[in-house]
């Protein structure tokens, strides 16, 4: 699989032992997707470098009225932080309805955002969080928005030969906010989801003040429906508005058919359910 | 090759291993822990489910390297023959399994389970479990089996 398993100390020593390694060198933290990867042949990696051994890297803090999650915590971590649970319920849930148990004591958030994969619910979650991530390089570290890491289908836009994400980072939700995720999926664990859909609402003095509403996997990135943000905001929040705006939602996706997740038209008609019924939690109007 | 050092059913040991080697072929072929079940090889049925540090991961997919330092615990560590682990008890007394190929994978899912949650209720023996596949029993059995279990460990029933 690999010539050398390298474990690094600091995200300088990680970064460092990258350099070394040019072309040939990957970072690997829970290895779920990048075993598998491997072992089919589409990784590159002949040698790794494993960064959950760096203290405080899988760490989950409050820190300036935003929630900092380190690149190396785990799915169960989060689900399980009562940060996370308190201040994005909606991350807690989509964390916990990753694979199973077992993948979820090993898998990181960060590795969902580095595979860019359109599917994955954490990163679908953090879509709707406007989540920034945190990159670290040799010269030095920036935030950057979820969506500029993404590029296409597992197409993440980060140089894997000499950047790491090392923190994840988005604003704590408060009373005011409201928030759900919904998965559609074959089966409620190990299955890939059909549709995904994240959202965070916000209602002021009986307006709609913030909508987000980030959708998966439904063309190549998770997306934010922005039409359907449109048509929420400024406006009192009823039945009839969400069902319009979960329709424009629908609008957006360009899912295609497949064999695993079904056609095209179910796919799409399953996203304005789902949009439709995250809004409806999120806004409370249940009933 | 590489020395890996960690301890393995409360015992130290040490193991020559390759740089891509994973965890679930190294405790069967060098260790001998061939209670350790390979089943799909990719991480979807859990019949490979290994403890690490108490927490249950699947071993087929898990880089072996990443176990240096660390406790790992098979079904080897769960009892003997002649003296069952509590949960292993409750398998037989529930018919809990049948192949049989599944049941280390899922007594240590359960095990992992009941030291963090020493009285779930069904829907939390279900969630516990959910990440290991049995094609013979149809589960009803092995969450029974959980439960007894639960309800033994923590004093309840007999």
């Amino acid at each position: 699989m690999w010539d050398a398993y390298l474990v690094a100390s600091t995200v300088e020593d990680a970064l460092g032992k990258l350099a070394q390694l040019g072309d040939s060198g990957r970072l690997i933290a829970g290895g779920t997707d990048l075993v598998l990867q491997a072992q089919r042949g589409e990784c590159p990696a002949r040698a790794v470098v494993d960064l959950t051994r760096i203290p405080g890297l899988s760490e989950i803090r409050e820190q300036d009225g935003y929630v900092v999650i380190g690149a190396a915590a785990t799915h169960a971590e989060i689900a399980a932080s009562p940060l996370v649970r308190t201040w994005a319920p909606l991350l807690a849930q989509a964390c916990a309805s990753i694979g199973g148990p077992q993948i979820r004591n090993v898998g990181t958030l960060a590795g969902n955002v580095v595979n860019a994969l359109p599917a994955a619910d954490g990163a679908v979650a953090l879509f709707a969080l406007n989540a920034q991530v945190e990159i670290a390089t040799l010269s030095g570290q920036a935030w950057v928005p979820i969506a500029e890491l993404y590029r296409g289908v597992g197409e993440c836009t980060l140089d894997p030969c000499a950047e790491m994400v090392t923190a994840i980072r988005f604003h704590s939700l408060d009373a005011y906010a409201g928030c759900a995720f919904q998965r559609l999926a074959r089966r409620r664990v190990l299955a890939l989801p059909i549709v995904n859909a994240a959202v965070v609402v916000r209602v002021d003095e009986g307006t709609v003040s913030d909508a987000r509403i980030a959708v998966g996997p439904v063309a190549p990135t998770p997306f934010r429906a922005a039409a359907a943000e449109r048509v929420l905001i400024g406006s009192a929040p009823t039945a009839a508005l969400v069902a319009q705006a979960a329709k424009l939602a629908a609008r957006d996706a360009q899912p295609r058919s497949s064999l695993l997740r079904g056609t095209a038209t179910y796919r799409t008609a399953m996203v304005e359910v789902l949009v439709r019924r995250a809004l409806t939690t999120s806004l409370d109007l249940n009933g | 090759m590489a020395q890996l050092s960690f301890v393995l059913n409360g015992c130290p040991v040490c193991a020559s291993i390759e740089p891509g080697d994973l965890l679930a072929d190294v405790l069967r072929d060098q260790l001998g822990m061939i209670g350790v079940k390979v089943g799909c090889g990719e991480g979807e049925c859990g019949a490979c489910t290994v403890l690490i540090d108490g927490k249950a991961v699947l071993s087929c997919i898990y880089p072996a390297p990443k176990v240096a330092g660390c406790a790992v615990t098979t079904i080897e560590g769960l009892g003997t023959s002649d003296q069952l682990d509590v949960i292993q008890q409750a398998f037989v007394e529930c018919c809990a399994s049948q192949c049989g190929y599944c049941t280390p994978g899922i007594v240590l899912a359960a095990k992992a389970l009941l030291d963090a949650n020493p009285q779930p209720t069904r829907e939390q023996i279900m969630v516990g479990i959910s990440g290991n596949l049995c094609r013979c029993t149809g589960y009803y059995q092995i969450v029974d089996a959980i439960a007894l279990a639960a309800e033994r460990l923590t004093g309840g029933e007999p």
